[in-house]
């Protein structure tokens, strides 16, 4: 079993998820440059957070054009495991793996704190380690995290189960309070049709240690683990 | 082009003294050239050479046994923590670029700072931002504390390093003149330490990172002088961030590190080529001959006077091993970063500059730097003669504040007291997942991966007290942010400064100045706190009136264990709420009386600097003991606004409390002194007696004030407020006036 953390030029959490997947789960992890074009044999792929090519023409929107994206795109039609965190949501987002866009924050501003958000769907092989409707906290750290849909897209993803998670309040609701950045419908994580490709908007990788204060996080790797 | 015949007059239009102009056609034996002259200005200019401050700073503590560098010899200090590991840290001004260009200006110093970090071989983990602006309300104030933060905030975010610690605070001294100093902190691996220097015959010297353009041409010049209406016009001197660059050429700089290519790297800031060639020859004891049409550029036709004056961001000077340079350029393309070999490290104390095959500048390395050629004056000083008129003890005369609720919650309101979320919540202060405590509590907490331990990060200067006594304000401002990290648990080490002051060449100026050096340095001993360096910006001033000397004081602190890290805020019921230190009737200089009276006088609170050491030492003692659940440090708005800090700090549980206060003077004045050396601590009930035990060994002074609990803060019968009106004054105000 193997993690592969791609790097592009502007990731900065490629670390940070690097290190939660071999510190705290043990689990085989390298790094993958984005000029590669070999994914090494790995069972799961993550795009980490940042800010990919300094994002200065639309989030995500060079990133899809690196070499290593086409063994993605790839990997991920075959059934791969592909997650994307933050920046690596929006990179999946422009790669058309998963559907919608992410833009700016209503607020026009650059967010970070803690969210709660509820598991919608907990059949995923990324949420399995979680209940049904659990309130999990989360830090969120972004500018561009308002993800849009058509009516028609929307529906799609609720015929399909591909909401995966939704701000909600402390209590679970889901409430325009709590929604930090106006996405549609509160939706922080959507998944593809066929389940196997994973963008959220929280950061995983940042809640998943006793030190931080907050261990919300680290089922979404352990879910993967066990799917394997 | 023709170049300007070099003459008396223009050397006097470039920012230099006669006498300067004197000395420089001494060392050169020769008149100076239109672009030898341009080297001299920048690096002799007060941002460059400390010409007027070097003398005093080298009186500062400045050794200490974990001191891996002594202050000024790097980019930045360096702190042994043990486990083979260093910790890198500085703090730098970027007050007259953000004072024209907010956005740009604070973007550029993040950026700066960075670079003085990660040229260490260290990787950033942490930025921290000490701003001062104006009026709080007034449309300037709030255009340039949005555009501030904005810049801070896109740079340090798409970097990567998390900003997680700061202090805003707002003055009419500093309307025309707002404050910008960000300080960064790295890790290191000992082993893998980068040096400044250039030396070797025939090792090769690069510039590596962006191309050279026209900005920031006489940046350092332009920091060197008041601010005045034509300031506007100096826009043009202000260099534009690319985050993303640095972001890439931390990474290539890291990886040419850790494969020992490279023999020294600086970065280029201030005075570009000129500064980073002459600092690293000089420190090398060599010299270099350097070609300047391999300067990649960005703008056409630009001449050498352009090219060495550049300040145009995220650019390096690298000295490589020779043999290695293809390596070396490999590295920086797999990053797509430029990386060009200019020139050569030569043996004789000489830098060469040529241009279209023509010598363009031939000047000693080491006539041009700190502690080389660079003048030192010492200034003349006297005392203002608003000191002693503002210094009155008694304030009876004011009249009474009767309503404490309204009295506390208008102080929790106030611009300065009101938590900043506002402010950090555009910053990403969780990105490289080693924030154990967040913004909005005493210091930031950071844990260093693969060890157990954290270190501690805080800045600190109360401006308005160091108005009113710069060499006492100067030592509260070092013992608060040595509080501030000992509450959380960490040992306070060492510390970093940046020195915002008037113009030097003011008597009044620079007393002020002189005063706080010696004030730093009596606190710094005390505390066993070594100075490891910093940066002085002077000229802080417009329309004939200065800023608050304002010395921030960047301090660092170490947590040996994990474990034993602790926060500010009231955890559980029935917890038992001491406090450590006596509250005195001091008023003089609070928020208290500029709030309600519009006052900045009297005296300021007095300090005893061994009894504050003693305090932080048995505050660690116990929190190392396991016996404290919280400690806050009492400072703005005094014991009142302490206790409701404490109440509501955790944003998701808040807790209420009981207190009983002996006020045995004025209430108002009690409630609100700003009385230094006090700790609000809570314990559980059954530690209680071994933690009044350790308190009563260590003669600290302390009282048991009350208990946590409930929904509400009751001080005697004079204050009964929900958490609720606490939380929306605390909250909610800052982003009311800004948002």
């Amino acid at each position: 079993m193997k993690f592969g953390v791609v790097i592009f030029p502007g990731s900065n959490c490629d670390y940070d998820t690097y290190y939660v997947l071999k510190h705290m789960l043990k689990v085989e992890t390298v790094f993958l440059f984005h000029k590669d074009t070999d994914l090494q044999n790995c069972d799961v792929i993550i795009l980490p957070g940042g800010f990919s090519f300094g994002d200065y023409l639309r989030t995500g929107a060079i990133a899809k054009f690196s070499p290593i994206m086409k063994e993605i795109n790839e990997f991920a039609k075959n059934g791969g495991y592909v997650m994307g965190i933050c920046n690596g949501f929006q990179i999946l987002c422009e790669s058309e793996l998963l559907p919608g866009v992410l833009t700016m924050n209503t607020s026009l501003r650059f967010q970070c704190y803690d969210v709660y958000v509820k598991v919608i769907n907990n059949k995923s092989p990324f949420t399995s380690e979680y209940q049904f409707n659990e309130v999990l906290t989360m830090p969120i750290a972004h500018g561009e995290g308002n993800y849009f849909i058509d009516d028609d897209g929307l529906k799609a993803l609720y015929d399909n189960d591909q909401i995966i998670l939704k701000y909600c309040d402390q209590d679970g609701n889901i409430t325009f309070d709590a929604n930090p950045n106006g996405s549609v419908s509160n939706i922080a994580g959507i998944c593809n049709k066929s389940k196997n490709v994973f963008g959220l908007m929280p950061h995983p990788e940042r809640c998943s240690e006793q030190i931080l204060g907050n261990t919300d996080g680290i089922r979404i790797f352990q879910s993967l683990l066990n799917n394997l | 082009m023709r170049e300007p015949e070099v003459t008396f007059e223009l050397a006097l239009q470039h920012g230099l003294t006669e006498e300067e102009f004197e000395r420089i056609k001494e060392i050169l034996g020769r008149n100076p050239n239109f672009t030898e002259l341009g080297c001299f200005s920048v690096m002799w200019s007060e941002h460059c050479s400390y010409k007027n401050s070097i003398a005093l700073l080298k009186t500062l503590p400045r050794t200490g046994k974990r001191l891996l560098v002594q202050a000024g010899e790097e980019n930045a200090g360096l702190v042994d923590i043990g486990d083979g590991l260093a910790i890198a840290f500085k703090i730098e001004s970027h007050n007259h670029p953000s004072a024209v260009e907010p956005y740009q200006g604070a973007a550029t110093g993040v950026g700066g700072i960075l670079r003085d970090i990660f040229t260490m071989g260290a990787r950033p983990i942490a930025a921290l931002d000490s701003l001062r602006f104006g009026k709080p309300d007034d449309a300037k104030t709030k255009f340039l504390l949005n555009g501030v933060i904005k810049g801070i905030g896109d740079y340090g975010n798409c970097f990567g390093v998390p900003t997680v610690a700061g202090e805003v605070y707002f003055e009419e001294s500093y309307q025309d003149n707002c404050l910008v100093n960000v300080m960064a902190v790295g890790v290191v691996r000992v082993d893998r330490i980068a040096k400044a220097v250039a030396k070797g015959k025939g090792n090769p010297v690069f510039i590596v990172g962006s191309a050279t353009g026209r900005d920031g041409i006489h940046g350092a010049t332009f920091a060197s002088e008041e601010l005045t209406e034509e300031s506007e016009t100096k826009r043009s001197n202000v260099q534009v961030g690319d985050p993303f660059a640095e972001k890439l050429l931390l990474e290539a700089t890291l990886e040419v590190i850790k494969k020992d290519l490279i023999v020294g790297i600086q970065d280029m800031g201030a005075a570009g080529i000129i500064c980073s060639t002459s600092e690293t020859s000089a420190r090398g004891k060599s010299g270099m001959r350097i070609n300047l049409d391999l300067v990649p550029l960005r703008e056409k036709d630009m001449n050498a006077y352009e090219i060495l004056l550049s300040e145009s961001q995220e650019r390096m000077l690298v000295i490589g091993k020779k043999g290695r340079e293809s390596e070396i350029i490999e590295t920086f393309k797999k990053w797509d970063l430029n990386c060009v070999i200019i020139g050569e490290v030569i043996e004789e104390d000489k830098l060469e500059f040529y241009k279209d095959g023509k010598l363009k500048a031939l000047i000693p390395a080491s006539s041009l730097v700190v502690g080389g050629g660079a003048p030192v004056y010492y200034r003349e000083y006297e005392k203002p003669e608003y000191v002693d008129r503002l210094q009155r003890k008694d304030f009876n005369d004011l009249p009474k504040i009767e309503d404490f609720n309204k009295a506390i919650l208008k102080l929790l309101s106030s611009p300065n007291i009101s938590n900043k979320s506002y402010i950090y919540h555009q910053y990403d202060y969780t990105v490289g997942t080693n924030t154990v405590i967040i913004p909005g509590c005493d210091a930031a907490v950071l844990r260093i991966k693969n060890t157990n331990k954290a270190i501690a990060v805080k800045t600190d200067c109360n401006g308005r007290y160091v108005y009113l006594n710069p060499r006492r304000g100067t030592q509260i401002a070092v013992a608060e942010s040595a509080r501030n990290v000992a509450c959380t648990g960490a040992t306070p080490i060492a510390i970093t400064n940046c020195l915002n002051f008037g113009n030097p060449y003011k008597k009044d100026i620079y007393w002020q100045f002189k005063e706080a050096i010696e004030g730093m340095s009596e606190a710094c001993k005390i505390f066993d706190t070594p100075v490891t360096g910093g940066n002085v910006s002077f000229y802080n001033e417009s329309n004939n009136y200065a800023v608050y000397p304002t010395p921030v004081i960047g301090m660092l602190g170490l947590i040996d264990d994990i474990n034993f890290i602790t926060s500010s805020y009231f955890k559980n019921d029935d917890d038992v709420i001491l406090l450590l230190g006596k509250t005195y009737n001091e008023i003089g200089g609070s928020e208290f009386l500029k709030i309600f009276f519009d006052k900045v006088e009297g005296e300021i609170p007095d300090i005893d600097l061994y009894y504050e050491k003693r305090t932080i030492d048995t505050l660690l003692d116990l929190i190392r003991r396991g016996l404290i659940v919280s400690a806050h440090d009492v400072s703005d708005g005094g014991i009142a606004v302490a206790l409701a800090e404490c109440c509501v700090m955790n944003r998701k549980k808040q807790i209420g409390a009981v207190v009983n206060l002996n006020m045995d003077f004025r209430e108002d004045f009690f409630l609100f002194s700003e009385s230094q050396s006090r700790v609000i601590i809570s314990v559980r009930k059954s530690d209680l007696e071994k933690v009044v035990k350790i308190l009563k060994d260590s003669e600290i002074y302390f009282k048991e004030i009350g208990k946590v609990g409930g929904d509400r803060l009751i001080i005697n019968d004079i204050i009964n407020l929900s958490l609720k009106e606490i939380h929306n004054a605390y909250y909610e105000s800052f982003e009311k006036i800004f948002g």
